[in-house]
């Protein structure tokens, strides 16, 4: 709010343009279309600023304009002139409904296949329901943590909960929001396709229920959007009852007394907040030396320690779970670890049931990809930046093209529907390339973490290898007035940046509301806003918001780079 | 604390990493006192050698903090250091901090490298003052490895669970640890157990697993701590059946205190249900409250009329009593109350009658939600979709649990009173034994021969006193005995 107060200063009024007033004017232009988009490369943002008003015209003549430029895709291409659409998405997950929407935006005549039920795996079997669950864990967690309700002045009875109940929120939430993107394709005219979708040529595409006739549609462009499924390494036999994936604890069946996760990533570490807070105790298996990888270390290790180490969790790490077998004939789920190193066997554990969370594997499999002669690589479809689909000989499949989990750039949902919406913008005449470093990711535990851009170890990589200079600034939520007016002061945002000129190159946060915060700095960093000027922005006080204010300028960016707002403008 | 040496920390703020400053010297605090007084170099290196060479010891930088990790030298051997530089990082139980010298001089030897544990005041490195004494300084730090090396850590959370140290002990204990076959077998402790067990530094291979296929639980290593179970620190579903856990955890602890007498060979045992565990569970809770009973003998004729009658209609004895009690319910609020800090009255909204049903080898009370309020063939037909539902064990919780007063009737077996325990959570419980043709007498001296019911009911006299009781009493055998008002 106050960010954009100060941003639309700048356009708002003739200000001497240095090389950043182009992109910082990129929020400023009230259509919210535009903001959305924004996930551009820096060079993709270079725009001269008349190429940027032609943008603008798009959306206000879209249909007239999209037929235009149709008309010339089909020109150079040699299949046939007439289609049944002009977009067809594979797969009605978050990925391919973001993908149609912005589709229909755009005038496009736009279908969706979806073999299974629309909303995929985020909204059935993911981020949606495991959600429902996290807000219940983490309530439950409140009203047990007496010590801190007590620091409030509160007391409340022992917190109970019926499990029952609880698995069918999860379920309730399912299925509104799968409604919800049910209808809002509807409404928008969107064709839902019903049958599993396989390409049969270019722009080709055939779809049915199995055992029933089968209907072809051609299409201008296609998107696969076909996602994933969990993946379930060899020698692990899933009963869905005792050993089981994320599909299965979904739908908390049942809460054991003692589980094993297998794998300490996202996914893992959501269900050990579910299970704990439940009253269960866990038992990591991490194939990799330290838990949590693909965390930032600093974040990670802090995670440990109050998301691991306080609880009832134990783990092992450098190992993997060679062999497990569901629990039958009154004996408890056998786990064999073997060393991950030299396969030697370490390590048997007895768990009352084993939730195998080692990833997620692309689902991929007849989607008729031999018919264009393009081969999966462990399953997912090759890809180029901009989401083309690559053949076998690394050519360009014209009119292909593959979003979401099945291209495995960076399986989150909300990734997914930008790359989908990033196509569109392709097919409809407008070149863009996603930023992926501007996507941020989140872990929903309490408290949560959330992280876009790199690393620190992945910048300094960066910083040698381009020779330059990276700094690291921190701050803590036990600073922020908010975070302890809610007894929360437990967390640490920490941003990677360029002290010579000023770019954000990555942040991560962990404590209250991370998911939530992360915001700020995904935007600036798809902005290309930089810290010197990000640091004026205003935020409200008290807000949690103020630990990435407080970030932000406590980061020494050295003083002769130049600022676009810092001349006063009365308005 | 380590050394009273350790005067300056300096927590720098919260938005920066934490750093505390310490230092000390080898010697004793006098020493270093002199030494401070004096500080004429030459001279002390005359008098006081090892003066010089200070040790860097593992700071405590919380309360609870028995030992350290050294993250990373931030300095290494050679380097020069000066008063108020940052050295060292440790990671404590909370948190990282980076250690900072109060001495100029040179790091001469790191006797704790990273990755290391040292427990809290142990020497983790060395500082020389001058470049002679980095020799001299190595030379003391390979000693001291040697000699007093950083005590080797507790046992770690790995070596506890592969320790097969202790296995012997299980055999020994055979009447507590019937399940756990002899011989040495390895030791299965839950997480939590294990975490238990390196607090209060229990040796886990010395703890007998009562838990699932023997495993050692919390509630184990807590006994063995000889500390009372952590008030039930886990979660309770809110069902009592699927509470079980919890009952099991905690009558654990009690069992191992005083060994059981051996078994009497052949004797079987068999695990609770988790239904039974409920009970069980249940039970030992109403110790707690003090309870007293009084009875009242009921005239039934006019009932047993009034079922004959609305039998065919679908009508039970259940439904009948239930709904009598909550009509005498009604007009005595304090048996519908229940007790439930020892402080107050709580006085609930709606008369919700449990009826006790045996089942299945269990027991379980289906509850007649606002039985004052329906009528007797809307709760007739309630009851038995509770049944139905109780023996396809697909009661909600609020189906369950949610009784306000407790009905128990054994009169179908024969049985002509009783006395029944009273649930935790309620005021009061009726046990309704059998309807008997008895003589009475009447208030004129006649004899006749009439159908008579003991009731007796147990109360938590916290809150319902004799009195109450009494006049509940009255009310309800004036309900039975005239039961028009039940058809209404």
């Amino acid at each position: 709010m106050h960010s954009s107060l100060s941003l639309s200063f700048s356009s708002s009024t003739a200000i001497p343009r240095s090389g950043y007033s182009s992109e910082l004017s990129c929020a400023a232009p009230p259509s919210p279309l535009n903001l959305r988009f924004c996930g551009l490369r820096r060079e993709a943002l270079g725009f001269s600023s008349p190429k940027r008003n032609d943008s603008r015209r798009v959306v206000v003549s879209s249909r007239g304009r999209s037929t235009k430029v149709s008309a010339s895709v089909s020109e150079n291409g040699s299949a046939p002139k007439a289609f049944d659409y002009d977009l067809v998405i594979i797969g009605a997950g978050v990925g391919g409904h973001g993908a149609a929407l912005h589709a229909v935006e755009k005038g496009l005549k736009t279908a969706i296949i979806e073999g299974d039920v629309v909303g995929g795996t985020c909204v059935n079997r993911g981020c949606v329901p495991s959600k429902a669950l996290l807000a219940v864990s983490g309530r439950m967690r409140e009203l047990q943590s007496e010590h801190h309700l007590k620091a409030l002045g509160l007391q409340v009875s022992a917190a109970g909960y019926d499990r029952q109940g609880v698995a069918d929120h999860a379920n309730n939430l399912a299925s509104k929001i799968r409604n919800n993107l049910t209808n809002s394709m509807k409404a928008l005219g969107v064709d839902i396709l019903t049958g599993v979708g396989t390409i049969l040529g270019p722009q080709k595409v055939k779809y049915g229920k199995v055992g029933f006739s089968e209907n072809v549609i051609t299409a201008k462009n296609i998107i696969i959007a076909t996602g994933s499924v969990p993946l379930v390494p060899r020698g692990i036999e899933v009963d869905g009852k005792t050993v089981i994936t994320s599909d299965h604890a979904l739908k908390l069946e049942f809460v054991p007394d003692w589980i094993a996760i297998v794998g300490s990533g996202y996914i893992g570490l959501e269900f050990s907040d579910v299970y704990t807070a439940l009253g269960s105790e866990v038992t990591f298996i991490e194939a990799l030396d330290q838990l949590m990888p693909g965390f930032d270390p600093e974040i990670g290790k802090l995670a440990q320690r109050v998301l691991i180490n306080p609880r009832k969790i134990d783990y092992h790490t450098g190992v993997f779970a060679s062999k497990i077998t569901p629990a039958k004939d009154g004996k408890p789920v056998r786990i064999e670890l073997i060393d991950a190193k030299t396969k030697e066997p370490k390590d048997a554990l007895e768990v009352d049931a084993a939730l195998i969370a080692t990833g997620r594997a692309p689902f991929t499999n007849g989607l008729g990809l031999e018919n264009i002669n393009v081969v999966t690589q462990r399953g997912f479809v090759p890809v180029d930046e901009r989401m083309r689909v690559l053949d076998a000989d690394g050519n360009l499949v014209p009119h292909l093209y593959c979003i979401g989990d099945a291209n495995g750039k960076m399986m989150l949902a909300h990734a997914a529907s930008a790359q989908g919406i990033s196509v569109v913008e392709q097919v409809t005449g407008k070149d863009h390339v996603l930023n992926h470093l501007s996507i941020p990711a989140a872990c929903f535990t309490h408290p949560e973490i959330s992280m876009v851009g790199l690393t620190e170890p992945q910048a300094r990589e960066k910083a040698e290898k381009e020779g330059f200079e990276v700094s690291v600034a921190k701050t803590s939520f036990k600073a922020n007035t908010k975070a302890l007016a809610e007894n929360e002061g437990e967390g640490l945002a920490k941003l990677i940046y360029r002290p010579d000129n000023g770019e954000i190159l990555g942040v991560h946060i962990f404590g209250l509301h991370a998911a939530d915060l992360i915001h700020e700095a995904s935007n600036a960093i798809a902005l290309g806003t930089r810290i010197q000027d990000i640091k004026f922005a205003v935020h409200a006080h008290p807000t949690l918001s103020e630990v990435l204010d407080e970030l932000f300028k406590s980061a020494k960016v050295h003083a002769h780079v130049p600022s676009p707002v810092s001349e006063p403008v009365t308005v | 604390m380590a050394s009273p040496l350790l005067s300056r920390v300096s927590i720098s703020n919260a938005t920066a990493g934490n750093t505390i400053s310490f230092s000390s010297s080898v010697s004793n605090g006098l020493l270093w006192r002199r030494s401070a007084a004096f500080p004429d170099k030459s001279r002390r290196k005359v008098s006081t050698v090892q003066a010089k060479i200070r040790e860097i010891f593992m700071p405590a930088l919380s309360s609870t903090m028995t030992e350290g990790k050294i993250v990373s030298w931030i300095k290494s051997e050679g380097d020069v250091l000066s008063k108020g530089e940052s050295v060292v990082v440790v990671e404590s139980d909370k948190a990282d901090m980076d250690v900072e010298t109060f001495y100029d001089g040179i790091l001469a030897a790191i006797v704790v490298g990273d990755g290391e544990v040292a427990p809290v005041g142990a020497p983790i490195g060395l500082l020389a003052e001058t470049e002679e004494e980095i020799a001299e300084a190595k030379a003391k730090a390979s000693k001291s490895g040697s000699s007093a090396p950083p005590p080797p850590p507790p046992p770690a959370p790995a070596a506890a669970s592969a320790s097969p140290a202790a296995p012997a002990v299980a055999p020994a204990k055979s009447a507590a640890s019937a399940p756990v076959p002899d011989g040495p077998k390895k030791i299965v402790a839950t997480p939590f157990a294990k975490k238990l067990a390196k607090q209060h530094k229990v040796d886990i291979g010395s703890v007998v697993g009562t838990g699932p296929f023997g495993r050692i639980t919390p509630a184990d290593v807590e006994a063995a701590a000889g500390i009372s179970p952590s008030k039930s620190t886990g979660v309770n579903e809110v069902s009592p059946v699927a509470a079980a856990p919890a009952p099991v955890a905690a009558a654990a602890p009690k069992a191992a205190a005083s060994p059981a007498p051996p078994p009497i060979p052949g004797s079987t045992v068999v695990p609770f249900t988790t239904m039974q565990a409920a009970v069980s569970k249940n039970m030992v809770e109403s110790l707690s409250v003090p309870t007293f009973r009084v009875g009242y003998p009921v005239l039934t004729d006019k009932l047993d009329a009034l079922y004959e009658k609305v039998k065919p209609k679908g009508v039970t004895m259940t439904a009948l009593l239930a709904k009598a009690a909550a009509m005498a319910l009604a007009q005595h609020p304090v048996v519908n109350a229940s007790c439930k800090d020892g402080k107050s009255f709580t006085y609930n909204s709606s008369i919700n009658i449990a009826v006790a049903v045996a089942i299945n080898g269990g027991l379980i009370t289906p509850v007649l939600q606002d039985a004052d309020k329906l009528d007797l063939y809307l709760l007739s037909q309630k009851w038995k979709e509770l049944v139905e539902k109780a023996r396809a064990k697909q009661l909600q919780a609020h189906e369950y649990n949610s009784g306000t007063f407790t009905l128990s009737n054994l009169g179908m077996f024969g049985v002509d009173r009783f006395d029944a325990i009273l649930p935790p959570g309620q005021g009061a419980i009726m046990a309704v034994g059998a309807s008997k043709p008895t003589v009475v007498t009447d208030k004129d001296g006649f004899f006749s021969v009439k159908s008579k019911m003991l009731v007796n009911v147990t109360a938590d006299h916290r809150i319902i006193y004799g009195a109450d009781l009494a006049a509940f009493l009255q009310t309800f055998a004036k309900i039975v005995e005239n039961p028009e008002s039940l058809t209404l």
